[in-house]
């Protein structure tokens, strides 16, 4: 909402300047997210009248303009084409300096001097019509400055104003609040009504009086929609936003911004029979004034003739029957609609007018006669015409009334945390137009009818703290009963995961949750994808189901950048299907890329591999302590090389995935180098076992080495288990220390050296012992995996 | 006699001595003349051919070219020792100045830097972190939280919607309706997460994060509230700032509030007003739809933007960056 500083001040005796007003309006709820000259300095600039317009000799689109400015009469040379003999433009005078910083010099326009300029909206700063020059209304005086005629010494406030303030929308309800806050009185608009001067009505009936409980129409015959808007009702207009389109729909607009009252002027002749306000069918089509044909559906409310829709009630009118340059006879609307008939129908048509935002937060319901009569006056006074008798449907069981609502002063201090009194209390309710009626400790309260917000205790509670001042209500530093709520040591916070990764090198991403279909489809990721309703684009038209796509898209444009090391992580939400429906899951993806040993001037670097992601993992596995066995097995899937990609196990179920990326995939991206990626289940990485001692032994350790040739295809995984298998827990640790292929060994054979920590808690072994462990477990290794100790 | 082929001894032994560069060398020495079989040692056997009263000033005098051999020994046995440690050490010398072996580190997002201590300076003040899902249904992002159907605040909350009416949550404030459902009064609950805004421009993202605050107990008070949130404010930014509360609206609180803090200068001045907060006292509908007794039981809730106090801590100019993860941004923040 723009209000115009001079307007406010019309209505409420102030000394408050434009900016102590916005401080006054921000610091009660009504915010000012501006406040803006209606114009910049236009020194020298007067109201100019074209006397006469004669076509430049050697020019096709200059006219040669003589004008009557301030003192003398001069020529111009102009190449607008509406500059025309009677028509009143600005004209900047010699010497002055317009807001773009051109200088108005004297200058031979193709031979023919011109001693000075008339000016478009733009030139001015006055608005961006520079279709031709700025048209002033007839009644401006020739000769005065522009700022004097146009009131320019004006500035605007703009009010993002909070849902609930619809009684704001105005400069009646804004000269109001204003009065409430500063203590004062708001006076103004004076609304006389007009007599009729003819007996012409028209039948209007409310086939659904819950959505339209109030309508008024008025004929005025003989209007001229020819007559020129006077021009303090072009500046006001203007400096709410809005543009002169001619007499009728400016008084219209003018009472919808004085009063919020919308309004709605209609060609008589194109209503047959009359008005209905009916709702819309099924299949019914119109054509709106902006000249789009749309389709009804059957919540939405019209204003139809006996034959067709003319307007869709409340939002916009229909293009056949609004005012057009032939109109003589009009049909005034002013009208109550239900906000929840009204919400939501224009969003879902595309349109956002400044009546169906008035409507659908919640209008005055005593207010359309006044109105009525408000605009009735106006059109007389500027378009003539004789108005007949104000016609009123209404349904008043129908019409809201604002409820008594009970405030009591002892809720009110206990939960401000303040100590108000009773008088304090009622001076507030009383300034906002309240009507109060004390009950003992406790009132009964009812909000003037343009509040449609004031309901519930709560409601009056805000009122008056918000009048009284947020600021001088008390504040109370934080105590109150304290109880311990600390996560389990089992369970770790996803901030400990986080910075873990950081500390191993991982450089924490945030990426967009949703992701383009194509991209799943491209990874095979997109089985069990949810697709947003109303996504933004294309390539996020799907929730994530991994984090994988964020992490080669972060990879791919710092590769570019020119980072070659790096590693990434990412702990978020992802979403998908499966057989028990729909599942969201917080999880981590690490992505390693370069090298695993930076260049140093101490050795070679070394490129990663696959042991060092899969290094990482178990790092973070074995520093949290995490419950439960993990194991890996060989994977395949689309996006990881199939000899180097694993599923991670924790107790058998499925923790996540780590391996290289497949090399077609690399290609396919364009990268320079591979990576080696992973994703896991955060909630299995963060379910901790506590400690719980056991006692050491004081006995010394044993070391037994093992040299075996394998078949290549017997996964060291399971040499391991067999071995703490076959030794019991008397085999404390079992090292992988070597691993050779290649002379000295067969083909399609390997030969792994292992050492066995073995130790007994209560006592030192005896050789013996240790051979005999040693024995069963190279048996165990021979029949299981033919496994021979290397000579 | 022994006493002077004795010194002799002595003095021979003692050039050998000082000549020595190794230990193998003054051991070869101390054999010769110190050992069982030495030289100086065999002088002291033939004694006993000497008469008795010169037996004694002999064996002095042999004894005493012992001692001073020993110790002469020992001294040059230190030396040699101290000799070979600097030659090691001066040998190991190395230019201290040369990089270290080392890793890159990573680090946290900066909204995760943000986050973190936002959170840890409400888990002092007693408040607990709770979760909930980021595809939400209308009923906890909305009605529960008494946003009326149709109502304007809705359509001011750009909602992404999946095809079946669930909805990615606009705010984290449904947090709060799942919160307390599921526990009695005390509440003392923040709720940090992602959300989700179908809205794209240079200073919205259709992602950002939030943190929603509540407390619910007997006689929590607007008082309560202001107080909270400037210790809050003034501890997160380690400053004096003002902090200001201003009427606003949102369906779940009432009487609600923005806050806002007067930022500084570069020069320390104070200089103008920042939003940073939204918040207010419960709506009795609120905890009428979660079965807690508003007669009983007032709280408040706040929440904010964890982007906005990101760029505010860290000065960060544009919203956009944060999704962008660039490492070179990313970096100043580990």
């Amino acid at each position: 909402m723009k209000i115009s500083y001079r307007w406010l001040k019309q209505w409420v005796a102030t000394d408050l300047n434009a900016e102590q007003i916005a401080e006054t309006f921000t610091l009660a709820g009504l915010e000012v997210d501006a406040v803006e000259p209606v114009a910049p300095p236009l020194d020298g600039v007067v109201v100019g009248e074209i006397l006469s317009a004669e076509p430049h000799p050697d020019a096709d689109r200059l006219q040669i303009c003589r004008v009557r400015g301030d003192v003398e009469e001069r020529t111009i040379v102009c190449g607008a084409p509406n500059a025309r003999a009677g028509l009143k433009a600005p004209l900047a005078t010699l010497g002055t300096v317009l807001p773009g910083g051109l200088k108005i010099k004297p200058a031979k326009l193709r031979g023919v001097r011109s001693e000075g300029m008339l000016c478009s909206e733009p030139e001015l700063g006055l608005g961006d019509d520079s279709a031709g020059l700025m048209e002033l209304p007839e009644d401006a005086r020739t000769g005065a400055l522009l700022t004097t005629a146009l009131g320019l010494d004006d500035k605007v406030l703009e009010i993002d104003l909070t849902p609930n303030r619809a009684d704001c929308l105005s400069a009646r309800g804004l000269a109001r609040e204003l009065a409430a806050l500063i203590g004062g009185e708001a006076n103004g608009p004076e609304i006389t009504p007009v007599a009729p001067v003819n007996e012409d009505t028209l039948p209007i009936a409310l086939n659904d009086p819950s959505d339209c409980p109030r309508y008024i129409g008025r004929i005025i015959r003989g209007v001229d929609v020819n007559a020129p808007t006077p021009l303090w009702m072009v500046e006001r207009l203007r400096r709410s936003g809005i543009r002169s389109l001619g007499p009728i729909v400016d008084v219209t607009n003018y009472v919808l911004l004085e009063l919020g009252q919308p309004l709605h002027a209609f060609d008589l002749a194109q209503i047959h029979g009359g008005i209905r306000v009916r709702r819309a069918t099924r299949g019914e089509h119109m054509t709106l004034l902006d000249g789009r044909e749309v389709a009804l559906d059957p919540d939405m409310l019209l204003i139809a003739d006996h034959s067709r829709p003319l307007a869709l009630g409340g939002i916009m009118g229909g293009e056949s029957s609004g005012v057009g340059a032939t109109t003589r006879d009009i049909l005034l609307e002013s009208a109550w609609f239900n906000p929840a008939s009204i919400i939501g129908r224009g969003r879902r048509l595309g349109l956002a007018t400044e009546s169906a935002h008035r409507f659908e937060r919640g209008v005055d319901p005593s207010l359309q006669r006044r109105a009525a009569e408000r605009a009735t006056a106006l059109i007389v006074e500027i378009a003539g015409g004789s108005p007949g008798p104000i016609i009123e449907a209404l349904d008043q069981e129908r019409l809201p009334v604002n409820p008594a609502v009970t405030l009591r002063l002892a809720r009110l201090n206990r939960v401000l945390g303040s100590m108000l009194s009773a008088t304090e209390v009622e001076a507030i309710l009383r300034r906002l137009e309240m009507t109060v009626e004390r009950d003992g400790e406790a009132w009964q309260v009812t909000a003037p009818s343009a509040r449609r917000d004031i309901e519930i205790e709560e409601d009056l509670i805000e009122e008056v703290a918000r009048v009284y001042g947020y600021d001088r209500l008390p504040t109370r530093s934080p105590g109150g009963r304290l109880s311990i709520r600390v996560p389990g040591e089992g369970e770790l916070p996803e901030l400990g995961l986080r910075r873990q990764l950081a500390a191993r090198g991982f450089q924490e991403i945030m990426t967009w949750s949703f992701v383009g279909e194509d991209e799943l489809a491209r990874l095979d990721l997109l089985d069990g994808a949810q697709p947003l309703a109303n996504p933004l684009s294309r390539d996020m038209a799907v929730l994530r189901t991994s984090l994988l796509p964020g992490l080669l898209n972060t990879a791919g444009a710092n590769l570019r950048r020119q980072h070659q090391d790096f590693r990434l992580f990412e702990l978020g939400a992802c979403f998908g299907s499966t057989g028990q429906g729909f599942s969201e899951t917080r999880r981590v993806g690490v992505l390693m890329t370069g090298h695993a040993r930076a260049e140093h001037f101490s050795g070679k670097p070394r490129q990663l591999d696959f042991f060092d992601l899969k290094g990482e993992l178990e790092h973070l596995l074995a520093f949290n302590r995490v419950e439960g066995a993990v194991s890996f097995r060989p994977l395949n899937c689309a996006w990881l090389h199939p000899g180097q990609a694993a599923e991670v196990l924790l107790d058998g179920q499925s923790l996540g995935w780590i391996g290289q990326l497949h090399p077609a995939l690399v290609d396919q991206l364009d990268w320079p180098q591979s990576a080696f990626v992973g994703e896991f289940e955060v909630e299995g990485l963060t379910r901790r076992q506590v400690p719980v001692f056991t006692e050491m032994s004081r006995f010394p350790a044993v070391r037994r080495d093992l040299s075996l040739i394998l078949n290549e295809d017997v996964a060291v995984a399971d040499v391991v288990e067999e071995v703490r298998r076959c030794g019991g827990e008397l085999v404390r640790r079992v090292i992988v220390f070597d691993l050779y292929r290649g002379p000295g060994v067969e083909n399609n054979c390997k030969s792994l050296s292992i050492g066995l920590i073995i130790r007994e808690v209560s006592r030192t072994l005896k050789d013996a012992e240790v051979e005999a462990l040693i024995t069963k477990v190279v048996a165990g290794l021979e029949s299981r995996f033919e496994a021979k100790l290397r000579g | 006699m022994a006493t002077t082929e004795a010194e002799g001894l002595l003095a021979e032994a003692l050039s050998l001595v000082s000549d020595a560069q190794d230990s193998r060398t003054l051991d070869q020495v101390r054999v010769r003349f110190l050992g069982k079989k030495g030289e100086l040692t065999g002088l002291l056997k033939q004694l006993g051919a000497l008469p008795p009263e010169a037996r004694r000033d002999a064996g002095q005098a042999v004894n005493r070219c012992k001692q001073s051999l020993e110790s002469a020994i020992a001294e040059r046995e230190q030396d040699l020792a101290r000799a070979s440690l600097e030659r090691r050490l001066k040998s190991e010398r190395i230019d201290v100045t040369l990089p270290g072996r080392g890793v890159e580190p990573g680090g946290p997002h900066p909204v995760s830097r943000a986050l973190d201590r936002i959170l840890e300076i409400f888990n002092q003040l007693g408040f607990a972190v709770a979760t909930g899902p980021e595809v939400e249904d209308d009923y906890f992002n909305f009605e529960a939280l008494n946003f009326p159907e149709h109502h304007p605040a809705r359509a001011m909350h750009d909602t992404f919607y999946l095809p079946d009416g669930r909805l990615l949550r606009t705010h984290t404030s449904p947090v709060q309706i799942r919160v307390m459902k599921e526990q009695p009064p005390p509440v003392r609950i923040v709720a940090p997460g992602r959300v989700f805004r179908s809205d794209s421009d240079q200073t919205h993202t259709p992602q950002f994060h939030q943190v929603e605050g509540l407390l619910v107990d007997r006689d929590v008070t607007f008082a309560d509230l202001k107080g909270l949130l400037a210790d809050f404010v003034n501890a997160f930014f380690e400053d004096e700032l003002e902090v200001r509360l201003r009427p606003s609206y949102f369906p779940f609180t009432e009487p609600s509030a923005e806050v806002d803090v007067r930022w500084r200068n570069a020069d320390g001045t104070p200089g103008r007003w920042l939003e940073v907060l939204g918040c207010g006292m419960v709506h009795p509908n609120v905890l009428t739809n979660c079965d807690i007794d508003p007669e009983t039981y007032t709280g408040y809730a706040f929440g904010l933007g964890v982007e906005r106090f990101a760029m505010l801590r860290y000065r960060v100019n544009d919203l956009r960056l944060f999704f962008e993860n660039d490492l070179n941004f990313l970096r100043q923040f580990r």
